[in-house]
């Protein structure tokens, strides 16, 4: 027998208690929809797993209505440490019932439970333990004097993270004071939905939290609504573009977290193992489904083999297999169209010339696979280069010097996130003054905690999520509404 | 005029430092080494801590691991009765269950060694494949503080005495006070010793006693000492001094060896020794060797604990795998 093939070790799914259909959550209980029901499907096995009802724009605006008359009579009433209670409520019971969590986030996702369990609902736990300190504390945010919530948010977020995204829209919200409709994006709505019983569990007062499920056409009634006075949105640069063109010249509040296509900068003095784990985890973490994935490695030219031939020698240790196992390293890609976009663009790089590299994995008979693959002889002119592929493909370029590296960084549309790879502190502190990106990780990748505030520079969006400064969205200091500014 | 001390060639020296080595050139190569990152080694030695090893594999590697024991006994008041008990257990880890395979090898002090090659008798390596080597400590352990004539004559009289494998301790004062050069004479100068009458080299494996030197950085650049100067293993620890085998420290070590390997082919044994006292905590070395250096260094030639509670915990996982259920201390041999 061969070691490494280490026997079958899954995650139960007995832990699961779901339903076969789920209605949207509106007012505090689960209701019918007006759409269309739709599956939602496990992408490591095609099969279905529930079915979630649509909503049209009635249903939105039903949603939209029991977020404001809880704004109105109930949550805006509320003190801050009352508010702040209920937020630790919900945090608690997300952590009793994590296993739970993260089993329903890797059959609807795809994304190993190995990164569910110990990144995933941690984080979603985390966040709103740390903003419900904040409920009460709300003056000393740095938001300006006398901060009050906005009133109502709509929510958009998408399928890479979704319990976590959830928890960077719902938790900053709710502690500012502000009631919510939330929309899941619609390949992975379950963990929204087992969100939505927690809010139940908790005795959260209705309408506080709504959840509306469906694809496109639900998000644009729900950011159109004449009465929400906030929308946050995460995902892809063109809806995002769509968002803002929508909300021009309204007053409705926008923040968006947007696309990026971030650089992982190595030079030649990294402690070289660490900085390849570092970019093994910037780019195959999630199967690259990270909007702040480090998927440009810039190598300083000098070790430019040294470094390919180490991370393709790590890459292959990598386990592509059922998500519910738990030595499984790289899950299913999300979805088919996402598998054929990532196909696509992979498809430029051998057209546009570079040189193709993936991991020797056996590819599942069922669901959406793609191997960890790496491109090498890559020009900042490739679409490889330039697009976001978000999928498990990292494109590698060179760098002669300290300014060409940060030329090549920041040759790009998108500004979220970089990474920087040396041992010598004031190369890395002078590099990071001039990148231009949101997020700039040191000899580290993809880290996140509640109490730093992430966003992006260019095409990558606007406003903060995480921190203080993840409040400010979600507060207007009642002075300045007054004419105080 | 200061001259600059020669240090003395060794094949592998040759191959990274060229003809007539001298200090200065060892200390600049060895800082030449990229450095390691502490909390990103400490994250990849976690990563291996998630591995969820069951069934036939867990099985498997129990059994691996038994087999890639050094079972160790290094007490001023070891007697010939405790070191021939030792020495059976050796034979036959598990008396309930003589499928158990025996381990790789007993290590004790020198003067023992006689006595212990004379308790395995027919269970010699000489005798059988699967039978068990012996090991001793040498050259001043575990404080390696006596003068180099006492070491050599040290090693000398353990492989005299018919020990397989000679583990000799680095000199880690004059390693932190940047006397690489002596460190590293040392080792050539043991690993001389080794040689017996037929001109056979008993097995060196060279003690960092990674506790001491503290640092990751410090520990990959002894790692990479220890075998430009000729080791056949580099292990971590003498047990004697805390914290012994840590997973990151063995990690770092592993890819010094991994990157040798890559450079010549050349194969160089690890040895984790001390604190490994869990089956649990076993497993995921192996799963480190293995996802570092491939299934190939999977075997007692190139991979050996240095323990000896672990041996008992390990068979008693193997009787939990076989029966069932577990059994309890009174169902493996004290020693």
């Amino acid at each position: 027998m061969s070691f490494l093939d280490y026997a079958p070790a899954p995650e139960s799914t007995a832990v699961l208690n779901l339903r076969k259909s789920y209605g949207l959550f509106i007012g505090g209980e689960f209701v019918d929809g007006s759409g269309s029901a739709f599956p939602t499907v496990s992408p490591s096995t095609e099969e279905i797993i529930t079915t979630v009802a649509e909503a049209n724009e009635a249903d939105v605006d039903r949603a939209v209505a029991a977020a404001r008359k809880a704004y109105d009579k109930t949550w805006s009433r509320m003190s801050g440490s009352e508010r702040g209670k209920y937020l630790f409520r919900i945090a608690r019971i997300l952590q009793e019932r994590a296993r739970e969590l993260a089993v329903a986030e890797t059959l609807d996702n795809g994304k190993p439970i190995r990164e569910t369990r110990d990144v995933d609902i941690p984080l979603v736990a985390a966040w709103f333990f740390y903003y419900a300190g904040w409920a009460d504390k709300l003056e000393y945010a740095g938001a300006g004097p006398n901060p009050r919530a906005l009133g109502v948010a709509a929510q958009i977020i998408p399928w890479n993270f979704p319990l976590l995204m959830l928890a960077w829209k719902i938790a900053p919200a709710l502690a500012a004071g502000n009631t919510v409709v939330l929309k899941p994006a619609e390949t992975t709505p379950l963990t929204a939905l087992l969100f939505a019983e927690i809010c139940q569990q908790a005795e959260l007062p209705p309408g506080v939290v709504n959840i509306v499920t469906g694809a496109g056409p639900t998000g644009a009634a729900l950011v159109a609504h004449p009465d929400i006075n906030k929308v946050a949105f995460t995902g892809s640069t063109p809806v995002g573009r769509k968002i803002a063109q929508t909300l021009a010249g309204s007053s409705t509040k926008v923040t968006l977290e947007l696309g990026g296509k971030g650089a992982n900068i190595i030079f030649d003095d990294a402690a070289i193992d660490q900085a390849i784990e570092g970019v093994v985890s910037g780019i195959f973490f999630n199967q690259g489904h990270v909007c702040c994935a480090g998927s440009r490695l810039l190598v300083q030219e000098n070790i430019h083999d040294d470094v390919v031939s180490r991370l393709q020698r790590r890459l292959s240790t990598l386990r592509l297999g059922d998500p519910l196992d738990k030595n499984t390293d790289i899950g299913a890609v999300n979805s088919k169209a996402q598998l054929e976009r990532i196909t696509e663009i992979a498809n430029s790089g051998d057209d546009e010339g570079a040189h193709r590299w993936s991991a020797a994995c056996e590819i599942p008979a069922k669901g959406f696979w793609f191997p960890p693959t790496v491109f090498t002889d890559v020009h900042t002119s490739h679409r490889i280069a330039r697009e976001e592929i978000f999928g498990p493909v990292l494109s590698v370029m060179t760098f002669r010097t300290p300014d060409e590296a940060v030329a090549k960084a920041n040759n790009t549309p998108y500004g979220l996130s970089a990474g920087i790879w040396t041992e010598k502190a004031s190369r890395m502190l002078s590099i990071a003054d001039k990148l231009r990106a949101g997020v700039i990780w040191a000899n580290t990748f993809n880290k996140f905690d509640p109490a730093s505030p992430f966003g992006g520079f260019k095409e990558s969006g606007y406003g903060r999520e995480g921190g203080r400064h993840g409040l400010f969205p979600y507060l207007e200091s009642s002075d300045w509404t007054k004419g105080g500014r | 005029m200061t001259r600059v001390p020669a240090v003395p060639q060794t094949p592998r020296s040759q191959t990274v430092l060229g003809g007539s080595p001298t200090e200065k050139a060892l200390k600049r190569f060895l800082e030449g080494i990229p450095g390691v990152d502490t909390v990103g080694a400490e994250a990849r030695a976690a990563g291996f801590n998630t591995r969820s090893l069951k069934t036939s594999t867990k099985k498997w590697g129990l059994d691996t691991i038994i087999s890639m024991v050094d079972l160790t006994t290094l007490e001023g008041a070891d007697t010939p009765g405790k070191v021939r008990t030792l020495a059976k257990k050796a034979t036959m880890p598990d008396p309930y269950d003589l499928t158990a395979p025996s381990v790789a090898a007993v290590c004790v002090y020198g003067d023992m060694v006689a006595e212990t090659r004379a308790a395995l008798g027919d269970w010699h390596v000489s005798k059988r494949p699967d039978g068990v080597a012996v090991a001793a400590v040498a050259t001043a352990f575990p404080s390696g503080r006596a003068s180099l004539p006492v070491k050599i004559m040290d090693t000398k009289f353990a492989v005299s005495e018919g020990a397989d494998e000679i583990d000799m301790v680095i000199d880690r004062g004059a390693f932190l006070a940047g006397n690489i050069g002596l460190v590293f004479d040392q080792i050539v100068q043991v690993k001389e010793a080794c040689q017996r009458a037929d001109g056979s080299y008993a097995h060196l494996k060279v003690i960092l006693e990674t506790g001491e030197l503290a640092t990751l950085d410090n520990v990959r650049r002894a790692s990479w000492l220890a075998i430009l100067a000729g080791a056949d293993f580099i292990k971590t620890s003498t047990g004697k001094v805390q914290p012994a085998a840590t997973l990151p420290v063995t990690t770092t070590m592993l890819e010094v060896i991994r990157d040798w390997h890559a450079l010549t082919g050349e194969k160089i044994g690890m040895k984790p020794a001390g604190g490994i006292r869990a089956s649990k905590d076993a497993l995921r070395y192996l799963v480190a060797v293995a996802e570092t250096l491939g299934e190939e260094w999977l075997t007692p030639d190139l991979f050996r604990f240095g323990a000896s509670s672990l041996l008992n915990d390990v068979v008693m996982q193997r009787q939990k795998m076989t029966t069932g259920h577990y059994s309890g201390p009174d169902y493996v041999s004290v020693d």
